[in-house]
């Protein structure tokens, strides 16, 4: 209970300061700006609570985006990191092609990808999963590479093909690792679907944000803002308790 | 233990001590090696050495830190290859063939945090794929007469120090490999659990009797475990001297080693590793 004392304090200390610089119009004359461009949070709730179905649909088709794209993340991540760590060769050759990878910015590519493939599903589970595989492939090769080398040697002498090493030691080994880089996978997944969204789509989180953008409704735009952050953080409070489940040797 | 039967033999045989020639003639052996010589890249680790060790014979290498111990161990087991002259073991000359002869106990014991006692045990069987219940069913027989009862679905991390060692230690003997190679299976456990470590070693030796070498640093250790002991040179290894221990796996521990002959012999051992070090 303790440990959520701290930063619940911190987070309501924020909205009470944020409620009292907004509500009373204080923050939007200092930046000069109408009252209805700088929402206080019981506008933000308010809008919340109005256009709770708007929100809950769109939110469901990030939801599902994310979900999706993290899986496919997940296998490319974990088929790299495998393949990488099986083969020398393959991983002089290709690990600097993956880094590159991450040099692509994604926002000057993700519209180009929807003229390529469409509105559709498909362009955001790439995007998605191009940005959350690199943590998870990185984090699981470190992982499947720190087995001490005796704990190898000892399953040769005892019988161990190459597959049984990888699949008795490796990778329970590299399962923490794994963790690690798929939390990071999820916490930027919800950054990778809005840049999906935003580069052509009709629904979603994203879509709405950048709709609601352009109509000036702010306080929906922080409605929205909100509902994905939840998401991500139900995301990540889900990894963490299957880590704990799966990992019980720590 | 057999000591009230042979002792009076034994008695006999540390009277005449203790040395006998570095290359002796290798007779009917488990493990011989030839003119063994191995380095990495320009580091020569070992030189032209020359070992046998008869089935059931349980020898032990002592010597300086990095002398090469644990990579003549490698050698012998089949992890490294030579890179001059022969390691033959049960009549096999290759990596793959020297491997399928021995089992490898390490210096740390390295059980799998993430299965429990009896399935560390296993392993081995698990890995030539043994289902798990009959896998189970056939260390179980061990833990009870190891004196692990009790202990099979324990996690490692439950386990103090020498009961890590001894499921180690089973580890290694459910392989069922003729051979065992232990690198220094005791050096990091504190003094009494290693001693005591010592005696059930040395008692599951004679009710499981196996060709072992046995890397140790400690030469009071080498001297009761095993029936003959090679001392070995600083790098590269070469033998100084092979010593036969006076009454291997002899009774309690604690009497055995401040036995005369016992002091002598590890006298002996003693002035061998200083000569072999300068």
């Amino acid at each position: 209970m303790k440990r959520w004392l701290l930063p619940t304090l911190l987070l309501a200390g924020l909205v009470g300061a944020w409620q009292l610089a907004a509500g009373t119009g204080a923050l939007a004359d200092l930046l000069n700006l109408e009252s209805f461009l700088v929402p206080s949070p019981a506008e933000v709730a308010e809008s919340l609570w109005q256009s709770r179905s708007l929100l809950a649909e769109n939110a469901w088709v990030t939801l599902r985006e994310m979900l999706l794209g993290l899986g496919c993340a997940v296998v490319v991540g974990l088929g790299f990191a495998v393949a990488l760590h099986l083969s020398e060769t393959l991983r002089r050759a290709v690990y600097p092609l993956l880094v590159t990878s991450q040099t692509i910015p994604i926002i000057a590519i993700a519209p180009i990808l929807a003229v390529w493939f469409g509105y559709g599903l498909g362009p955001k589970l790439w995007i998605i999963a191009l940005i959350c595989f690199f943590p998870i492939t990185v984090n699981t090769l470190d992982g499947l590479r720190s087995v001490e080398p005796g704990a190898t040697k000892m399953m040769r002498t005892l019988d161990a093909s190459r597959g049984q090493i990888l699949w008795r030691v490796e990778a329970p080994t590299s399962l923490p690792f794994f963790f690690s880089g798929a939390k990071v996978a999820v916490a930027v997944a919800a950054i990778a679907a809005v840049f999906a969204e935003w580069a052509g789509s009709n629904s979603g989180l994203g879509h709405l944000i950048l709709i609601d953008n352009g109509q000036l409704e702010t306080a929906r735009v922080f409605a929205a803002m909100f509902v994905l952050a939840a998401m991500t953080m139900a995301l990540f409070a889900l990894l963490a308790l299957a880590e704990r489940r799966i990992i019980t040797w720590r | 233990m057999r000591q009230d039967t042979k002792m009076p033999a034994e008695a006999e045989k540390f009277a005449g001590a203790v040395a006998m020639p570095a290359s002796a003639p290798i007779v009917g052996s488990e493990l011989a090696i030839r003119d063994l010589g191995h380095s990495y890249g320009e580091l020569r680790t070992i030189d032209r050495l020359n070992l046998g060790l008869a089935t059931h014979g349980v020898l032990g290498l002592v010597g300086p830190s990095g002398c090469g111990k644990s990579t003549l161990l490698e050698l012998i087991v089949g992890l490294q290859e030579p890179t001059s002259g022969e390691v033959e073991v049960g009549g096999a000359v290759d990596a793959a063939g020297r491997l399928a002869h021995c089992a490898f106990m390490p210096q740390r014991d390295l059980l799998l945090p993430w299965l429990a006692a009896i399935d560390n045990a296993a392993l081995a069987l698990r890995n030539r794929g043994v289902r798990r219940t009959k896998a189970r069913r056939q260390a179980h027989l061990l833990f009870e007469r190891f004196g692990l009862a009790g202990f099979e679905r324990s996690a490692p991390a439950e386990l103090s120090g020498g009961m890590r060692q001894r499921v180690a230690f089973l580890r290694t003997l459910v392989a069922g490999k003729p051979v065992l190679a232990l690198d220094e299976p005791f050096a990091s456990l504190d003094a009494i659990t290693r001693a005591e470590m010592q005696q059930w070693l040395a008692g599951a030796l004679e009710t499981d009797p196996r060709t072992v070498v046995l890397v140790t640093h400690d030469i009071e250790e080498a001297l009761y475990l095993c029936d003959s002991v090679a001392v070995l040179s600083a790098r590269p290894a070469r033998i100084v001297e092979r010593l036969s221990a006076p009454a291997p796996r002899n009774g309690d521990r604690d009497e055995a080693v401040t036995d005369p002959a016992f002091i002598a012999v590890r006298e002996r051992a003693m002035h061998a590793l200083r000569e072999g070090t300068r």
